[in-house]
């Protein structure tokens, strides 16, 4: 398997506070690894360094063999990286459609003056924009079809807004999906249909992902390789079982196991 | 929302499968059903198809310079649709995609300019209407780029204080700096320029205002589609995704900064369009036409009729021209602003919920006011009944008017006095509530109509300001996203 993403030295410091020091990370291609790490320990930064919203001190971050430091976000993800936000952040005023729609500009070409004419390429590109969204939205299976696709996003519950801002990453056509803690909010039920649709999304849509989860049935689900972070350091690499035994992984979620002397 | 679906004992609904989701989105379609028949009517436009409502738009504006005179079609047809074209564009930068826009003035002006240099004596070029307005729209549009280029990080506050500034240094260029330019002052300062070409086209010249009221007619449909059509794209949703959330628009693959550039440009084309028809038709430019008391005058549009909706926008112009030239102190029609008014009063309690609150509140306010008369009449000086009413048109409309509302004659300071007290009213109406609300009501109303006929009918362009400011109030209490704008949800 040849590495898809491959981060090298990355550094990230917020002031004095060094959040992301000195991290390698390498993701192959059609991988699922899962990034792990009490809260604060620097995996949304790591997703925001990956997705251009932030650019590293230090370090080079490539795709494809590409450098993507110092690319506006939009260049980054159209060059093949989506992500979904931990805080959700759908276009809450759109329809559900529409959320899908709109994350497949970076795909897309025609320009304003064809669009005011309404040209039979644009329709056509319309149509086709359409399509994809429908295809996209099929994937959650019964939970976001019919008579959801024309309503606000506001509407819809929070598991479903969660699949919902998967749906639109998967539509810019990524090479590489980020989940920034997919299953947050969601009951046991709904847990596990979502470990069912990662995997799915691996062998139907081809996807490579990167995940952050703090659910750890569903990292032991879907994971072939863990990566456990904690002060923006990686403490500890490998498959579910060795990660989560892993002394310093322990130590970093539960503290330090008092000794004989102490 | 997902309390909703976790509460126990919520009965199922009739047709088994609707979930929560669709209970939520219906949730406008219900109150618009509570709010009585006037919602019904506005929910009936919004359910029309686009083409319809043009169609419909269309036909009765074509009618218009069938059955007014010349003087009416240009205040109340050509300025709406000058005033609906203008909005239309400020829409894309404010509604579309979010911007808050305060230097849209400038444009208008720039295009206005831009058509008097190059079709007036002022340089003696006298180039026609077919290359002038797309060259005033390019040099709005140009402008646009760079104002929207220079602002292009700037969001919100930041961008308005940006932009009302270069609204403003514009209007000073345009006035007091006049640049010596081939040995005449570029903008004519506070003059102006004046003796501008009218339309023309191959040769035709457009000079009566029937002739422009057509052209701009087709100019506001072609923009209207265009716009319409721009929105329902891949660019408008990007606009929209934007103004939605532009961090994440940004990680979905959309070039934030781009497309704000874009939205200003376009709306600055537009208003560069509309300067160049509207110095064309006034045959003169002046800068005090470009101040921010029209920006205000756009805005409001934009905002009564519901930012991002072209058919709000569109009756945002008509309410908001129309009511303003029947305010106008030279209003050939001085006797129609007191229907206005009134009309207004009488909708609003058509609004009250449930409905025979407004018929206690309409019928009690009529008594009230004929017990309130005979009182006064049987009790006082005559001189405090033996007003009449201004502007009335027929003498049975006034005789009515001053036989239910008191008019004095010569108690100065009684106007005054009947302000106050009906600000008073007001502020003391509020702190009540329910059938208490309704008793006070009518006499605040009765009042109202009493300050209305001695003092704001006499002072119609006062009158104009303090009506608009109110309505403006009471709209956004009642339905924020404007007449025809859907609501919007901040967070859920």
């Amino acid at each position: 398997m040849a590495p898809l993403l491959e981060l090298d030295g990355v550094s990230k410091a917020f002031g004095g506070l060094s959040v992301i020091d000195d991290l390698d990370l390498v993701v192959n291609e059609h991988e699922i690894v899962s990034v792990i790490g009490p809260n604060g320990a620097g995996k949304t930064t790591l997703f925001n360094l990956i997705t251009g919203l932030y650019r590293p001190d230090a370090g080079k971050i490539l795709l494809d063999g590409q450098d993507l430091v110092g690319l506006r976000p939009n260049r980054i993800t159209s060059k093949g990286v989506a992500r979904t936000f931990q805080t959700l952040r759908l276009f809450l005023n759109m329809t559900v459609l529409e959320n899908v729609m709109a994350s497949q500009y970076g795909r897309t070409k025609v320009g304003i003056v064809r669009s005011m004419l309404r040209t039979p390429g644009m329709r056509r590109e319309e149509r086709e924009i359409r399509a994809r969204a429908e295809e996209k939205l099929a994937f959650f299976g019964e939970r976001l079809v019919g008579y959801r696709w024309d309503q606000p996003a506001y509407s819809l519950s929070y598991a479903n807004r969660r699949r919902l801002e998967i749906a639109r990453a998967m539509a810019t056509e990524p090479r590489i999906l980020l989940l920034d803690e997919p299953a947050a909010g969601m009951n046991p039920v709904e847990t596990h249909e979502l470990t069912e649709l990662i995997a799915k999304l691996r062998e139907k849509g081809g996807h490579t992902i990167l995940v952050i989860e703090h659910d750890m049935h569903v990292v032991e689900g879907i994971s072939d390789r863990v990566v456990a972070l904690d002060h923006g350091i990686k403490i500890a690499e490998g498959s579910f079982d060795e990660v989560a035994t892993d002394e310093r992984v322990v130590e970093a979620y539960l503290g330090l196991r008092k000794t004989a002397a102490g | 929302m997902t309390e909703f679906s976790e509460t126990p004992g919520i009965p199922e609904a009739p047709e088994a499968q609707i979930g929560v989701d669709t209970w939520v989105a219906e949730a406008e379609e219900r109150r618009a059903r509570s709010r009585g028949p006037l919602m019904y009517v506005a929910r009936g436009i919004e359910k029309m198809p686009p083409s319809v409502r043009l169609l419909v738009f269309v036909a009765a504006a074509s009618t218009l310079p069938f059955w007014l005179n010349e003087g009416d079609l240009f205040s109340y047809g050509l300025f709406t649709l000058l005033f609906a074209t203008l909005a239309l564009g400020l829409n894309v930068v404010v509604g579309f995609a979010g911007l808050l826009d305060l230097g849209y003035v400038a444009f208008y002006g720039i295009g206005a300019y831009t058509y008097a240099l190059l079709s007036s004596n002022h340089y003696g070029i006298h180039w026609p209407a077919l290359a002038t307005i797309p060259i005033a729209m390019a040099a709005a549009a140009l402008v646009g780029f760079a104002l929207g280029f220079s602002a292009r990080r700037l969001l919100g506050d930041y961008l308005a204080i940006v932009t009302l500034f270069f609204l403003q240094a514009f209007v000073a260029f345009a006035n007091t700096a006049n640049p010596t330019v081939a040995g005449k002052g570029l903008t004519g300062g506070p003059n102006g320029i004046a003796n501008l070409d009218p339309l023309t086209f191959f040769g035709y010249e457009l000079t009566s205002t029937k002739q422009q009221y057509f052209f701009l007619l087709g100019v506001f449909v072609l923009a209207a589609i265009g716009l319409f059509f721009a929105n329902q794209s891949r660019t408008g949703r990007a606009w929209r995704a934007l103004r939605e959330d532009p961090l994440a628009a940004e990680a979905m693959s959309m070039p934030v900064n781009r497309l704000k550039i874009l939205a200003f440009v376009m709306g600055a084309a537009i208003a560069g369009l509309c300067g160049a028809i509207f110095a064309a038709i006034q045959q003169a430019t002046v800068a005090g036409n470009f101040a921010v008391a029209v920006l205000i005058t756009i805005y409001a549009i934009v905002i009564l009729g519901g930012l991002g909706s072209i058919a709000g926008v569109v009756l945002g112009a008509i309410v908001i021209n129309v009511s303003f030239q029947f305010l106008a102190p030279q209003s050939g029609h001085p006797e129609v602003k007191r229907w206005l008014f009134y009309g207004t009063i009488i909708l609003l309690i058509a609004l009250m919920k449930p409905w025979y609150r407004g018929v206690v509140v309409l019928v009690g306010t009529v008594a009230f006011g004929f017990a309130a008369h005979a009182i006064v009449a049987a009790a006082a000086p005559a001189s405090w009944t033996s007003g009449t009413a201004v502007d009335a048109g027929s003498a049975s409309t006034a005789k009515a008017i001053a036989d239910w509302v008191i008019i004095p004659v010569g108690h100065g300071s009684f106007n005054t006095y009947a302000y106050i007290a009906l600000v008073a009213a007001i502020v003391a109406l509020r702190s009540l509530k329910g059938w208490w609300r309704t008793a006070g009501l009518i006499p605040t109303l009765y009042l109202t109509a009493v300050v209305w006929e001695n003092v704001l009918a006499p002072n119609p362009a006062v009158t104009a300001l303090i009506l608009f400011g109110a309505m403006l109030v009471a709209l956004m209490t009642v339905r924020p996203q404007g007449l025809l704008g859907t609501a919007r949800v901040e967070i859920v």
